[in-house]
């Protein structure tokens, strides 16, 4: 469903932000992304929404590929995508429901089916009742719950989430992640970057650790598997693996 | 359906700049088609007094009129001339007295000689045509001097070459300038819905769908400030026409030309100012 293989990025002033990372997404799988500020996190998220493209290698999003995708096909690809970002990025002039409806308007939904999706998602992420309201009237997490329910309104096949928890606090934290467990235990790819290590720990799911651009773990892949930076020669039991292994 | 909609929902969450990109359009045409209504009108001033560039050729006393006729018959067939009139020693005291108002006693029946007056084509008054018509009509031996006023002729050429030139490189200077101060203005709005057009990117509309609701506020904005444009241009013609001067307006084709540029400007602005944000995003 996503690949990337041997992918390398380099930008003219900052330098290289990726160095040959290679991993793939199944279908369904839930995928955290770790490790530093400047890692590389953000730019491979980046990748699979086509946002940007590798200098080397090679990306594919459900049969998009990073070499040839061009404007109509990537604009029909985050169709099938949905985006979550720390800052939540909704309209703050619209209503909770009004931004919902945008991302079906703007591609051309037919107007027919729009009111019973929105409805739909809305009461899928828990804000029926505040349909009506504005951004600057709702919690962070409450904001961060209309941009998932933006984001799951095409029906995705993964959810890319870029610190979707970052400017919340530990109860919204709690409750968004949730959310994001139940879209995933639906059936809903998610791939999510993030520094909440505890989150991580608490989790069941696969983690890919990312350092200086360089993939330096992956817990669902045996070559990749190493203590992380200071956990060096300490035991870890098989049974908290994937746990503990992320760097602080 | 929805570009319009969504045109209009902007200009409804932002009145002001909506008003002031209308006001800016509306400004930069406003100069750019007064400086053209006074190029009209300068235009027009100097094809009158071209209009008054005649050769005259004075005739010997004692010529036969058969002679005259087929002279003026000649003459009006030269591809340069439009007319040729005769005018005979009387003719030419009435007119000379006419002329000399409070003077007109000094001129005596008889003094006055008869003569062809010749004028030109327009497009065909040039110094150097001119002279060709005047060498041609003193080759005839009954023609004693002919006349036409040399050196102002070519003062006037000179000064019409100089309008040219310079009504078209104030003009193209003008026209530029509203293009760069409205592509500005135009910019600003994109700039005012970055947010919007960044969250249209990220949940699947396409380039074209993104712009298309900054095209129609571009050809509403132009539209409306080529029209304002028109009604301030039209109230300084109006006022100038009172108080000053009389002066031609644009005719039919120009005032739709004049819309139909605000309107283009507005259409072309946005589709560079979306696209150049498009490309940076």
């Amino acid at each position: 469903m996503i690949r990337l293989h041997d992918v390398w990025k380099e930008y003219p002033r900052s330098g290289m932000a990726l160095s040959g990372v290679t991993f793939e997404v199944k279908k369904g799988e839930f995928v955290f992304l770790t490790g530093p500020s400047g890692s590389g996190k953000s730019t491979i998220l980046k990748f699979l929404y086509m946002d940007d493209k590798p200098t080397k290698g090679k990306v594919w999003v459900n049969g998009v590929s990073s070499e040839t995708a061009r404007g109509r096909e990537i604009s029909k690809l985050r169709r099938r995508i949905g985006i979550v970002f720390q800052d939540f990025r909704l309209l703050e002039d619209r209503t909770a429901e009004a931004n919902v409806r945008f991302a079906l308007e703007v591609t051309g939904a037919p107007k027919t089916s729009i009111r019973a999706k929105v409805s739909r998602v809305l009461t899928q992420v828990g804000l029926a009742s505040k349909a009506t309201s504005y951004p600057r009237e709702l919690s962070g997490g409450e904001q961060q719950r209309v941009a998932i329910a933006r984001a799951l309104i095409n029906d995705p096949f993964v959810l890319i989430a870029d610190e979707p928890t970052g400017n919340l606090d530990e109860r919204a934290t709690r409750g968004v992640f949730q959310l994001l467990r139940d879209v995933n235990a639906a059936g809903t790819a998610i791939v999510m970057a993030t520094h909440d290590l505890d989150l991580v720990r608490r989790s069941p799911y696969r983690t890919i650790e990312l350092n200086h651009g360089r993939l330096v773990f992956d817990s669902s892949d045996a070559s990749h598997q190493r203590p992380p930076p200071g956990m060096e020669g300490v035991e870890v039991p098989d049974d908290q693996l994937p746990e503990g292994r992320v760097s602080s | 359906m929805l570009a319009a909609r969504e045109a209009l929902t902007a200009s409804r969450r932002a009145p002001l700049l909506s008003v002031l990109s209308v006001v800016t359009i509306a400004f930069s045409l406003f100069a750019f088609g007064l400086f053209g209504l006074a190029a009209i009108n300068i235009k027009r001033a100097l094809e009158q007094v071209e209009e008054r560039v005649e050769v005259r050729g004075f005739i010997a006393q004692g010529t036969d009129i058969e002679s005259v006729a087929a002279a003026i018959k000649d003459i009006g067939e030269f591809p340069e001339v439009a007319r040729v009139n005769f005018v005979n020693e009387e003719q030419a005291l009435v007119r000379a007295r006419t002329e000399m108002g409070e003077f007109a006693d000094v001129f005596e029946s008889g003094v006055l000689p008869a003569s062809i007056e010749v004028n030109l084509r327009s497009g065909m008054r040039t110094p150097d045509n001119v002279k060709s018509v005047a060498e041609r009509m003193r080759t005839y031996r009954f023609i004693d001097d002919v006349r036409y006023g040399e050196e102002w002729v070519e003062k006037l050429y000179r000064l019409r070459n100089i309008a040219t030139v310079a009504g078209i490189a104030l003009g193209l200077a003008f026209a530029a300038v509203a293009v760069i101060i409205i592509g500005a203005t135009i910019r600003m709005a994109v700039l005012a819905r970055a947010e919007e057009i960044s969250i249209m990117r990220l949940v699947g509309a396409t380039d074209m769908f993104i712009r298309l609701p900054f095209l129609v506020d571009g050809l509403v904005k132009g539209t409306i400030g080529g029209l304002l444009a028109l009604l301030f241009i039209w109230l300084a013609h109006r006022t100038v026409n009172e108080y000053f001067l009389r002066t031609v307006f644009f005719d039919r084709e120009l005032i739709f030309l004049g819309i139909l540029g605000g309107a283009v400007i507005g259409v072309m602005g946005s589709l560079v100012s979306v696209g150049r944000h498009l490309r940076g995003i």
